[in-house]
């Protein structure tokens, strides 16, 4: 039930605040019908959007708010056209048709800015706390991490919002998630985001929107709010956000989209004005302590399916009723068994890559530990910058040489072996330490491939070690 | 332009009575490379049917259902439409679970698709059922707010606002979001970073 407000009253959370002010109205389902303000497209999940529109004869609203990049189908070595694979190559000519013939812009590949939607968007400075943010892609959560609301959509809602600008949505409850203290050396944003997940469940999101706050949350910076945040939707929650504060304004001053000299000031009063207040009131309060956290591993085929570094997997006995096949079915597609150290489990494919973390303090922080080391021999290691302009950072910090002179591969931007619609995959049943964010059977691009989902700086501890292996024992060594 | 009403679906049922069955494994990512949603059907669980020749989806027992029965949590993870889409053409006219990830509940909706929720343990009387006579008659009824089979009926939830879009003929929201334009360009004037954060 919407109560329309017109101004941010002390008890309403950001999320609330955000939502009244792009209320259109209710519709007759009782949804309410949403303004978005940034609409953000890719070749996967828009052409047959565009297809909706053509057959009903209706155009692009405000293609000024539009904006289109690829990223799932690219290859990231050979970028050469036309591609090999010729259904990429055909996805690729339809989205440039579409954004040509409906007035779109297109960061293609010969663009500079071109890269990973949700890196390209923060990037730019097109996600600004307080607006409405969709794409079709269901990691559209990471902008989140700006004090924006964002959604993943579906295709016919991809042409929802081309045509009017609006989406039909129920509103959710907030789920206010505190984590508190301070994280350990070792341990990063994606390992939070495990942790969150492994505690609430894979399904405990939905319905829900999580607001990330507390100190783990304030010490963070914008690339490690948006890993959090881009996996709010692995935990069933289809958007979640951290409130605007003074890291918010110092990442986007200077970006291209947004405004400068006083009208930057003006915009960050109202930033800041959207804050949930220390008396904001929430559908839900869950506290984490941020000290008790480990750096996590996936050891099965949903994201909540995780461990500590230091801890053995769980037997299917000793979980829940609710759990016991599913523990069953990914020990099984894993070939791992109950009671074993997740520690030590050896591993063919390194990915560094994703949404979730290909920025460069992603980057950074994988280099440091595979500085000075070898990739173990017989294992593919692949680091796969979120975008052009990460890529350009990156070698200009010698990033790129670090990795390659330890034997990783480096690439061009896109989505690579997160999810294998490009010709990155794993190969059978490869088992790969992997820096994304779905560990589900078959996503990188093998039916029968492994996953093992952790944060960058232990896929290069893995990489180099050619097994899952704790990042802080590597990070103590003097290399 | 309105959709056709959704009020009583009825058909043989394909049980699949497992937990956090992602889109990904309802259309693996490669069949998406793809401009359009034609031919999705036949891919639909294509990998968990490759390493499993007894599953359902490969039993000649359940062709030709029209009512899918999962289990919890169905269809998170990924929001491609191609997976309402792939069951669609696969021939599935409705989806009974224990529950649904929201993504893809949506997704649902607006194809005219119901997704009803059962309590586990009459999702697993109806699977029992279903595997014992695979020609049973499923009937999701969503104006009784129920789903009948043989002898049996359960209550059958889905949320109002979705059950509301169904049984009008509502649920494709595109005609209903365009009929807004006025209050679309008054809503837009009064965001701070629409109208230039007040600065005339």
């Amino acid at each position: 039930m919407d109560q329309a407000t017109t101004s941010p009253s002390g008890s309403q959370n950001l999320f609330d605040v955000v939502w009244d002010q792009h209320s259109v109205g209710q519709l007759h389902s009782g949804q309410t019908q949403l303004f978005i303000g940034q609409h953000l497209i890719h070749e996967v999940t828009s052409p047959q959007a565009f297809e909706m529109l053509r057959d009903r004869g209706l155009g692009v609203k405000y293609p000024e708010r539009t904006l289109a990049t690829v990223d799932h189908i690219i290859p990231t070595d050979d970028q050469a056209r036309p591609f090999a694979d010729g259904l990429a190559e055909e996805m690729m000519s339809a989205i440039e048709r579409n954004c040509r013939e409906f007035g779109i812009e297109l960061l293609g590949l010969d663009d500079s800015r071109q890269g990973i939607v949700h890196v390209v968007g923060p990037e730019l400075g097109l996600t600004q706390p307080g607006i409405t943010l969709v794409c079709g892609d269901s990691h559209t959560s990471t902008h989140g991490a700006f004090g924006a609301i964002a959604l993943g959509i579906g295709t016919s809602q991809v042409a929802q919002v081309l045509a009017t600008g609006t989406l039909a949505m129920n509103r959710p409850s907030v789920r206010r998630i505190e984590v508190s203290g301070a994280l350990s050396e070792g341990v990063f944003a994606k390992d939070v985001i495990l942790a969150i997940i492994r505690e609430l469940g894979v399904q405990g999101g939905v319905g829900f929107a999580y607001e990330y706050a507390g100190d783990v949350f304030d010490a963070m910076n914008m690339e490690e709010r948006m890993t959090v945040c881009n996996m709010s939707i692995e935990g069933g929650a289809r958007c979640g956000y951290v409130n605007p504060d003074a890291t918010t304004l110092e990442y986007l001053r200077g970006r291209p989209a947004v405004p400068s000299g006083a009208d930057f000031e003006r915009a960050a009063t109202w930033w800041l004005s959207l804050a949930s207040g220390p008396d904001a009131s929430f559908d839900d309060h869950v506290r984490i302590d941020g000290a008790a956290i480990e750096p996590t591993v996936t050891w099965g085929i949903n994201p909540g399916q995780s461990v500590g570094v230091g801890e053995t997997l769980p037997a299917p006995a000793e979980c829940s009723a609710e759990e016991q096949a599913g523990v069953e079915e990914a020990l099984q597609f894993m070939g791992l068994e109950a009671g074993q150290p997740i520690r030590g489990q050896a591993i063919d494919v390194a990915f560094i890559g994703s949404c979730t973390n290909s920025r460069l303090s992603d980057l950074r922080e994988a280099a440091a530990i595979a500085s000075g080391r070898r990739v173990a021999e017989g294992v593919r290691a692949l680091v796969v910058p979120g975008s052009q302009q990460v890529a350009k950072e990156a070698e200009a910090l010698g990033l790129d040489r670090v990795f390659s002179e330890a034997g990783f591969q480096w690439r061009a931007a896109g989505c690579s072996m997160c999810l294998a619609m490009n010709p990155d995959k794993l190969q059978g049943r490869e088992m790969c330490a992997s820096s994304s964010n779905r560990n589900f059977k078959g996503r990188q691009g093998s039916p029968t491939g492994r996953t093992l989902l952790m944060s960058p700086a232990m896929v290069a501890a893995a990489a180099v070690t050619g097994q899952v292996t704790d990042v802080r024992d590597l990070a103590a060594q003097a290399t | 332009m309105s959709n056709s009403q959704v009020t009583r679906i009825s058909g043989t049922a394909i049980p699949l009575l497992m937990d956090d069955i992602d889109t990904d494994r309802i259309i693996p990512a490669r069949f998406l490379r793809c401009v359009t949603f034609d031919g999705l059907g036949e891919h639909a669980f294509e990998d968990d049917r490759q390493q499993d020749p007894g599953h359902p989806f490969n039993d000649e027992r359940f062709a030709g259902a029209g009512v899918l029965v999962g289990g919890r949590n169905f269809g998170c993870g990924s929001s491609r439409e191609h997976a309402p889409q792939a069951l669609i053409r696969w021939g599935l006219k409705a989806i009974v679970a224990e529950s649904f990830a929201e993504i893809f509940f949506g997704n649902c909706t607006a194809l005219g698709i119901p997704a009803v929720t059962l309590k586990r343990d009459r999702l697993e009387s109806l699977v029992a059922d279903v595997q014992a006579d695979p020609t049973i008659e499923v009937t999701a009824d969503l104006e009784a707010q129920t789903l009948a089979w043989g002898d049996q009926v359960a209550a059958a939830e889905l949320p109002e606002s979705a059950r509301t879009a169904l049984v009008s003929g509502e649920w494709d929201f595109l005609s209903q979001l365009l009929a807004n334009g006025d209050a679309i360009s008054e809503t837009a004037a009064a965001i701070p970073y629409i109208n230039g954060f007040g600065n005339e």
